[in-house]
């Protein structure tokens, strides 16, 4: 005989654990490099290399997710998705260093199919020998972010994450009228499913939330070409400013600060970088980590 | 291996075929996707489709050259495309063999004997034609006024006719006819030298209602692939579907009941080429007059044309069961005429033919009257991009849903009453219910169009470049902010959504900055040091004020510059050490706390109508930013802007 049961509650300890592992390697410290020049394949190359290659960050066995911007329907000319080349490069390099799978996904505006397709991001990755997570409802979890106010109980893309050592995240740098820009912490929006354009009335909070859920092992701005203007979607080729930088770094907050001189805004303007300079998730004083410069033509 | 064996693996062949073309219909570049896979053909071989368009256009459209195909075999071979091809014709046959298998002979032939209302089929046959051919008629009608020279050519040739009638005298009464054809001829002159038609007298193409391959292919990319799902497709919403649906499994329930219930009595198709079959030279036949009359020929004999008897030749279907079955082998296919006798009449009657030409004529100007496709046209009303102009529209669309099954985003939907009962199951584009809104890089629904009713585009005549750049691209409809539900507009809440997403370049959607007092905003220093002051007034949420969005501004005093709050207790607000007060504000003073907010406008020259942003638009009931028709591309006179 079926007796009533009540419905389950979750036990307020529970949820107080991580929803995230810390992804970032402990024995590397905070690490920068800046490199200039033309070829993103060529730049991300030289600033790996100049952080003491790939090796120092993916190991054997190593499970390595992509958090790429794959958010709209366009060709990666446009410059408003993380360009398939480096997806492909870094998918190539992670194997080299012996992970044992690489995955690319993201959960992006327009109809994920369409987005993954046309950005040349499931091509470069498929190419590469990376699996490509293109986002249904049964991959997100609901998660409650210890201390945060707006992520909680809320749809994240989680099940991908699965069995995951490695986290690295790929952004292009853009204008983004309600944000100020989007960088590599903006990125992490594409991780929240339900209705989360909901967050954009608290916009710079839910970017420090995302920081502090997600601790990557590194992040990749793009800064070959910025958007300048029209962001994030842009849409036309005069969008783009030619800024010939790549940064790759250990501390998100960092790198957008970086990036934040590519699009020519001052952080007061970019509340959510100081915010989570405060919370102690990274500096906004870049120079401080000591970055590692260089240029190949 | 026998004929119904061979009818079975072309059944099964095709069908299967079909089945396959439903599934690739899904944009990509794998082989199981949209590459180069004709999945229009079988709505290309359809002759319905191919006469209607031509009726209400004059024109073929590329693909339904086809139909030429099945036209000349079904003359020459009888119905061979119900029998052999017909995907609905198959899963009638099939399900209504599961559902008789194991019933006996005699109840079988009696389901089998011809029933005088499959008649029907040929009334609706003419009703739906005449509807597609009014414009057609009305032109006819209107030809002396409007060319003197071509309805002096035709008045010679119908007086030629008439001579030849009189001469081989195919008349009874000579003056009586002479009488009607001069009162003809006198009122043709009237009518078109003097007659206005209104506007409302035309033409519209409803074959797609219940021509059986646009149905077909409907209800299975519409209702059972979305209902299977899978990997292939993921989820896909359709809007009414249950319409759809309810005739599908409606139709299919009947055979249960009647073999091939929809083929005998309901489809249009199948009386078209009834009627094309009279003098086809291949067709089935008894080689003597009388047999042992066993009956096992009309066991399951699916089109109920009588072999054993008189052979009823427009009903016959090929399906070959009575040559099989007949135990005598006196049935054979080949050019013999039956020794029983046939009826080569489908039994349309003058009088029921004139009844249903009239109200199939009539239906369309009475529907028109509701000014639909004039001057209240429905603003919800916002087709695919390349739909034509709503009438010309209306002319080709034979509501086959290929375009809503191809759809990436599946924003393309069946209409059920917004473009009135003609336009039941044409494409509209519902901004909600999709992965997104209608994306800039796609011209799938307009190329994968079997009649036109949606033109073809290129992407660079969608986005209005290259050599359509002094074009403009093509518009679908017009946003419009609805500033009492816009969370920045109604509600202070900071948002811009809807500007962040508007993929065109520059964007369509702007803003503009506002300071605006918040909600018991205006308040007195009760202390304060240089960078802390305590307010007076309701507890505010901690934090709350924090965000970055938020200032605090003093209404008194020389300096009234806003300072960025930075934090904030029940009573207390923080402002940064860069914008301290020095001196601290006295206390008294009263200061505003205000919110920074972008509020949100519509460039009516830069919208495409995408809906992009009524997709994304937060408030997910009714949006806050939705899409209407106007200043489509499609129709000059809902234009919004004002245009060189």
């Amino acid at each position: 005989m079926a007796l009533h049961r009540p419905a389950r509650v979750p036990r307020p300890g529970a949820s107080a654990a991580l929803p995230l592992p810390d992804f970032s390697v402990k024995k590397t410290g905070p690490a920068m490099a800046i490199v200039t020049g033309q070829d993103r394949v060529k730049t991300l190359r030289r600033a790996l290399d100049a952080l003491g290659g790939i090796g120092r960050f993916i190991s054997n066995g190593d499970r390595v997710l992509l958090k790429v911007n794959a958010a709209f329907a366009l060709p990666p000319s446009l410059g408003a998705t993380t360009h398939p080349a480096l997806v492909a490069e870094l998918a190539r390099l992670c194997y080299t260093a012996g992970a044992a799978e690489v995955i690319v996904t993201d959960n992006p505006i327009n109809d994920p199919q369409s987005c993954f397709r046309l950005t040349g991001i499931a091509r470069a990755a498929e190419t590469a020998g990376a699996r490509v997570v293109v986002p249904t409802d049964a991959l997100f979890e609901p998660v409650t972010l210890p201390g945060a106010r707006l992520i909680r109980e809320w749809p994240v893309l989680l099940k991908p994450f699965n069995g995951v050592t490695k986290l690295v995240g790929i952004a292009p740098v853009k204008d983004h009228n309600r944000s100020g820009a989007s960088m590599t912490m903006k990125n992490w929006y594409g991780l929240l499913g339900g209705a989360r354009n909901v967050f954009h009335q608290d916009i710079h909070t839910i970017i420090l939330e995302l920081a502090m859920l997600v601790r990557p092992t590194l992040v990749i701005l793009d800064g070959t070409t910025t958007m300048i203007t029209n962001g994030p979607t842009g849409g036309s080729l005069d969008d783009l400013k030619q800024t010939n930088t790549m940064i790759v770094s250990t501390d998100q907050v960092a790198a957008d600060a970086f990036g934040a001189t590519l699009l020519g805004r001052r952080l007061t303007e970019l509340p959510f970088i100081t915010r989570a300079a405060a919370a102690g998730l990274g500096t906004a004083d870049f120079e401080a980590l000591r970055p590692l410069r260089d240029s190949v033509v | 291996m026998n004929i119904v064996t061979v009818r079975r693996i072309a059944q099964v062949f095709f069908f299967a075929l079909f089945l396959w073309f439903c599934i690739v219909a899904t944009v990509g570049e794998k082989f199981w996707q949209l590459r180069g896979w004709p999945v229009n053909w079988f709505l290309d071989l359809d002759p319905l489709a191919a006469l209607g368009t031509m009726l209400t256009t004059r024109e073929l459209y590329g693909g339904l050259l086809w139909a030429v195909l099945t036209v000349v075999l079904t003359i020459f071979l009888g119905r061979v495309f119900c029998g052999w091809v017909c995907p609905f014709g198959a899963i009638q046959q099939f399900v209504g063999w599961l559902a008789r298998r194991g019933r006996k002979h005699m109840e079988k032939v009696a389901l089998n004997k011809y029933n005088r209302w499959q008649v029907a089929k040929y009334y609706l046959l003419i009703a739906l034609l005449s509807a597609a051919a009014v414009g057609l008629i009305s032109e006819l009608a209107l030809l002396p006024g409007r060319n003197a020279a071509l309805w002096a050519a035709a008045l010679v040739l119908l007086v030629a006719w008439f001579a030849w009638l009189v001469v081989k005298r195919l008349v009874g009464s000579v003056r009586r006819a002479l009488s009607w054809f001069v009162v003809i001829v006198f009122a043709w002159a009237v009518v078109g030298l003097v007659w206005k038609p209104p506007p409302v007298l035309t033409q519209s193409l409803q074959t797609g209602l219940f021509d059986p391959i646009p149905l077909v292919y409907r209800s299975v990319n519409l209702v059972l692939v979305p209902l299977a799902g899978g990997a292939l497709h993921g989820e896909r919403y359709y809007v009414g579907a249950w319409t759809i649906g309810a005739v599908f499994f409606g139709a299919v329930f009947l055979t249960l009941l009647v073999p091939r219930f929809y083929c005998r009595f309901v489809c249009p198709l199948g009386a078209m080429f009834g009627a094309l079959v009279r003098w086809a030279p291949f067709r089935i036949g008894k080689r003597v007059p009388q047999c042992t009359d066993c009956g096992l020929c009309e066991t399951d004999c699916e089109g109920a044309c009588e072999p054993t008897g008189k052979f009823r030749v427009a009903e016959c279907v090929l399906c070959f069961n009575c040559v099989k079955r007949c135990a005598g082998a006196q049935l054979v296919y080949g050019t013999v005429r039956s020794a029983a006798g046939e009826i080569t009449s489908a039994g349309v009657t003058r009088r029921g033919f004139l009844v249903a030409a009239v109200s199939g004529a009539a239906s369309v100007p009475a529907l028109r009257l509701s000014g639909l496709t004039a001057r209240n046209w429905p603003a919800v009303l916002v087709r695919p991009p390349g739909a034509l102009e709503e009438s010309e529209f209306l002319d080709r669309c034979i509501k086959c849903g290929q375009c809503m099954r191809v759809c990436p985003t599946n924003v393309v939907q069946p209409a059920l009453l917004e473009a009135g009962l003609e336009g039941l199951w044409t494409p509209i584009l519902n901004f909600r219910i999709g992965t997104s809104g209608c994306q800039l890089t796609c011209v799938a629904c307009s190329n994968v169009c079997p009649t036109g009713a949606l033109r073809p585009l290129s992407l660079e005549e969608r986005l209005g470049v290259g050599q359509f750049e002094a074009a403009g691209p093509i518009r679908l409809g017009t946003a419009f902010i609805d500033r009492g539900r816009c969370l920045p507009w109604a509600m202070d809440a900071p948002c811009l959504v809807c500007q962040e997403n508007c993929p065109v370049s520059p964007k369509a959607i702007y803003s503009r900055g506002e300071f605006r007092l918040i909600r018991d905003g205006e308040r007195r220093v009760r202390a304060a040091t240089e960078t802390t002051i305590v307010v007076d007034g309701p507890e505010l949420r901690r934090g709350w004020l924090g965000t970055g969005e938020f200032y605090l501004r003093a209404m008194a005093g020389d300096d009234q510059a806003r300072r960025p709050i930075v934090d904030n207790t029940a009573d207390s607000i923080v402002v940064g050490e860069d914008a301290a007060w020095r001196p601290p504000l006295a206390p008294g003073t009263p200061v505003a706390i205000e919110i920074y907010i972008e509020l949100p406008s519509v460039d009516p020259s830069k919208c495409v109508g995408c809906g992009v942003c009524e997709h994304e638009c937060p408030v997910s009931g009714l949006r806050a930013i939705r899409v209407t028709g106007e200043n489509a591309t499609r129709n000059k006179r809902h234009s919004l802007t004002a245009r060189s």
